[in-house]
């Protein structure tokens, strides 16, 4: 049966879909494993960090720092597989252990101080940056074998699509973002939040335990984009990825999240990459209009999504069920 | 009732303080299994301190409270919903975006695998609401259902998590007839497994149908504890006011009544008020009276427009009109001092001057300001002319004491030349001298031949000004008293719904 908490999922994979036909339509190579693949792989970093962006946003807050944390990461590996010998993958833990910490006392933060998340992780967002500055100013290269190896691990799909590592990882992220959000209790709680804090609180959530873990998860999927994001480029720049935050807000809204928080789906955030990813192919296909189409694309597309959620709110309330299902039963 | 069994809450000497005031004062309640025992008295009387007392929402200051004859202290509602006492409030504490079936087990989710069964969440969530009598579907949003079924189910979760004592707060406030059946049949459930219910309403109707006893506070401190079937309505109202309710005739200028001016046929809204018929003319003061919550602020409120109706109709002047909002109602000369001074009355930080030529420059728009000049000459007529006491027009009003900002909010009214000017308790929270003024002030504008309605629960003051009086009860029409029917007394009776005192039935209406 189909629940209208289900119908702006629906309509993005609708949409999606819609999307697809359109481009495989006008461009009928688009329908190759290779356009699929490479959907998967330019997206990896900016799918992870939207996964944690969700669960912030269904929690009813907003995290501005992953932009920036994306780019500390980068070059924090950089500069240290550059001037220490330590392997990657101790890096990488050393790196995750940092954004998680780094996110939890964001969270601690906001429920503690009671400070809205919008200048709280506003002021991750500059710390962040600022300390990747210290760290390089310059683009810093990553030449390690390791790197390489890693880089050199894709599944090769008839019709040439390479599969590489990234997206899968890409894919696990969501995967586990999924089970998070509806079988675990967490997943519950961070609802429970997005629905009313004062009831959650009534209802017995542990308030400090879930805050603080909502922006850890956020943090350390920044983290784990961040490296993601270092496999794709092989370079650590202090520079890049400046407002990724705001795409994967994008991504999450036009996935069918509410911003009021409370109401949404992991899934629906995996459908907003794939919108967004589809729109910048399809210009990169059409090679005449300007790739800032890409943004008034996505504009649009945002604005009719608050829209349909205005809308949605809107008819659920008028079409509340009455009482007669009550039987005279027992 | 089986008394078999002794009492499974027992509270005694609690005492809550306040600074500068005593908010519970030695109160003993004792609550047996299997009872539904009301806790009755006007606001303030003391009834939410005791609850958040039970609840260990606050601290109390004095006094024992025993739980099947253990003595607890909680110190918070968590704590005291473990121990076995759940409270389900007027609104309903359930998380609208969650289904039914998470929002009755948040936090005890059923487990397997590390991970939440939602197939066995569902099947224990419809066997569950089942007992309760509730066959709806536990996947839904809880948002898909009305607010009787979320009433439902948030007892459902306090039964489920507590289970000896439910402490249902106003559950009743916002639900019509069929929904309060519902609720009440769940309640009769309940008291068959020998639950012991505390029950809070402002509708004494419910009091006598569903409990066995009732204990009345007033003033922090415990006026009496009765068997409902050994006592009458009006013997609890007596209780519950405690006022010297002699019948006391005053003199009022004989009624000239002017032509009708605004009609209400069979008005009403759903769940709101029960549809109704008013006539108002010119030159009449009509009263509204009532217990707190009989519906007196949503009469107001619906003809000005700020609760839209949903059936009946407004005639103007014998002409039908439209009040879907304020603004309309302000364009068709109407005028309403809200009950709520500070939230829904003044602009605090705006200068008196503002406040006064308010509603005016709102239906003149805001593209077509006043003159300067205008204004000070409106403002400082109605500052002299309603004797408002202040240093300058300047000052923010919030600086005024409560009867000079009632008179300024009067005032912005009476600048819009009103033809129907509604007031929601216009003496509430004013002293002494302010009192008598706006009374005059009452009586003043009706020889002017304004056409006033006043909603009041100060019933002295509503039989001193009242052409005609109405009392409402549970959100419907009683009766309206008339000349010499107006007394204290006689309102009384007609809030308890019994005969009046000195006068056959046929003045009833």
């Amino acid at each position: 049966m189909i629940r209208s908490t289900h119908l702006p999922l629906l309509i993005t994979i609708a949409t999606f879909l819609l999307a697809y036909t359109l481009c495989a339509w006008q461009y009928p190579s688009m329908l190759s494993t290779r356009v699929v693949a490479n959907l998967l792989t330019d997206n990896a970093f900016l799918g992870i960090a939207a996964v944690g962006m969700t669960f912030v946003i269904l929690s009813g807050g907003i995290d501005l720092s992953i932009g920036s944390v994306i780019a500390f990461t980068g070059v924090f590996l950089a500069v240290i597989l550059r001037d220490t010998s330590i392997h990657p993958l101790l890096a990488f833990a050393l790196i995750l252990a940092i954004t998680i910490s780094f996110g939890a006392s964001m969270g601690a933060m906001i429920h503690y101080l009671e400070m809205p998340p919008f200048i709280v992780t506003l002021a991750g967002m500059f710390l962040a940056r600022g300390a990747a500055y210290v760290l390089s100013t310059d683009s810093v290269p990553i030449t390690h074998e390791f790197y390489d190896t890693l880089q050199s691990l894709y599944w090769k799909a008839p019709g040439g699509g390479r599969f590489r590592l990234t997206g899968m990882i890409m894919l696990l992220t969501f995967a586990a973002g999924i089970i998070a959000a509806h079988r675990t209790r967490f997943g519950q709680n961070v609802y429970a939040i997005g629905g009313g804090l004062q009831t959650a609180r009534l209802m017995g959530v542990p308030l400090a335990k879930t805050t603080i873990g909502i922006y850890a998860t956020s943090g350390g999927l920044a983290g784990l984009a961040g490296i993601v994001f270092s496999l794709y480029t092989s370079a650590g720049y202090s520079l890049a990825t400046v407002g990724v935050e705001l795409d994967a807000i994008a991504a999450v809204v036009i996935g069918g999240t509410l911003l009021t928080g409370g109401t949404g789906f992991v899934a629906g955030t995996f459908f907003g990459i794939l919108i967004m990813g589809l729109i910048q192919t399809f210009i990169v296909f059409d090679g005449t209009l300007s790739s800032w189409w890409t943004k008034i694309v996505i504009g649009g597309l945002l604005f009719g999504f608050i829209l349909l959620q205005k809308g949605l709110t809107w008819a659920t309330t008028l079409r509340r069920k009455p009482a007669p299902e009550f039987a005279a039963q027992s | 009732m089986a008394r078999a069994t002794g009492p499974v809450l027992e509270c005694k000497g609690i005492s809550k303080f306040f600074p500068g005031a005593i908010a519970l004062d030695a109160v003993d309640l004792t609550l047996y299994p299997g009872e539904v025992h009301a806790l009755l008295g006007e606001n303030g009387a003391g009834k939410s301190t005791l609850i958040k007392c039970l609840t260990g929402a606050y601290r109390r200051d004095a006094g024992t409270i025993e739980l099947d004859n253990r003595e607890i202290s909680p110190h918070s509602t968590q704590e005291s919903q473990k121990l076995g006492i759940g409270t389900v409030y007027q609104e309903v504490n359930l998380l609208p975006n969650l289904s039914v079936a998470e929002n009755l087990f948040l936090g005890r989710q059923p487990m397997k695998h590390g991970l939440i069964s939602q197939r066995r969440m569902l099947a224990m969530a419809s066997d569950l609401l089942a007992e309760f009598g509730l066959a709806i579907n536990p996947a839904e949003p809880l948002s898909a259902y009305s607010v009787a079924v979320q009433q439902v189910i948030a007892i459902a979760r306090a039964v489920e998590l507590s289970g000896k004592v439910l402490i249902l707060d106003e559950p009743t406030a916002s639900l019509d007839r069929d929904e309060v059946d519902l609720v009440f049949s769940v309640i009769e459930k309940l008291k068959a497994r020998g639950l012991a219910i505390v029950f809070i309403t402002h509708f004494l109707d419910q009091v006598f149908e569903i409990s066995d006893r009732a204990t009345i506070l007033r003033n922090g401190r415990i006026i009496g504890t009765k068997r409902l079937a050994d006592t009458t309505q009006t013997e609890v109202i007596t209780l519950m006011l405690g006022r010297q309710l002699e019948a006391r005739i005053q003199d009022r200028a004989p009624t000239e009544a002017g032509d009708v001016l605004v009609e209400l046929r069979n008005y009403g809204r759903r769940g709101v008020i029960e549809p109704f018929g008013l006539t108002v003319r010119k030159g009449e003061v009509v009263g509204l009276a009532g217990l707190l919550g009989s519906g007196r602020t949503e009469t107001a409120n619906l003809i000005f427009g700020a609760i839209q109706a949903d059936q009946g109709e407004a005639l103007l002047e014998g002409r039908k009109i439209s009040l879907k909002n304020p603004r309309e109602a302000v364009a068709h000369r109407f005028a309403l001092c809200p009950e709520d001074r500070k939230n829904d009355g003044i602009v605090g930080d705006l200068s008196v001057r503002e406040n006064i030529i308010l509603a005016l420059q709102a239906r003149q728009g805001w593209f077509r300001p006043l003159p300067r000049a205008k204004i000070n000459e409106l403002a400082e007529a109605y500052v002299k002319a309603l004797d408002i006491r202040l240093a300058s027009l300047d000052m923010p009003i919030r600086l005024l004491s409560g009867g000079n900002q009632q008179k300024a909010l009067l005032a912005r009214w009476l600048a819009t030349n009103p033809a129907f000017l509604i007031l929601d308790e216009p003496t509430r929270g004013i002293d002494v001298g302010a009192h008598a003024e706006i009374i005059a002030l009452i009586e003043r504008l009706r020889e002017d031949g304004l056409a006033l309605l006043v909603a009041s629960s100060e019933m002295e003051e509503l039989v001193a000004y009242s052409t005609r009086v109405i009392v409402l009860r549970d959100r419907r029409q009683m009766r309206e008293l008339k000349g010499d029917e107006i007394t204290t007394a006689n309102i009384v009776s007609a809030i308890a719904d019994e005969p009046m005192a000195n006068e056959p039935m046929e003045g009833a209406v």
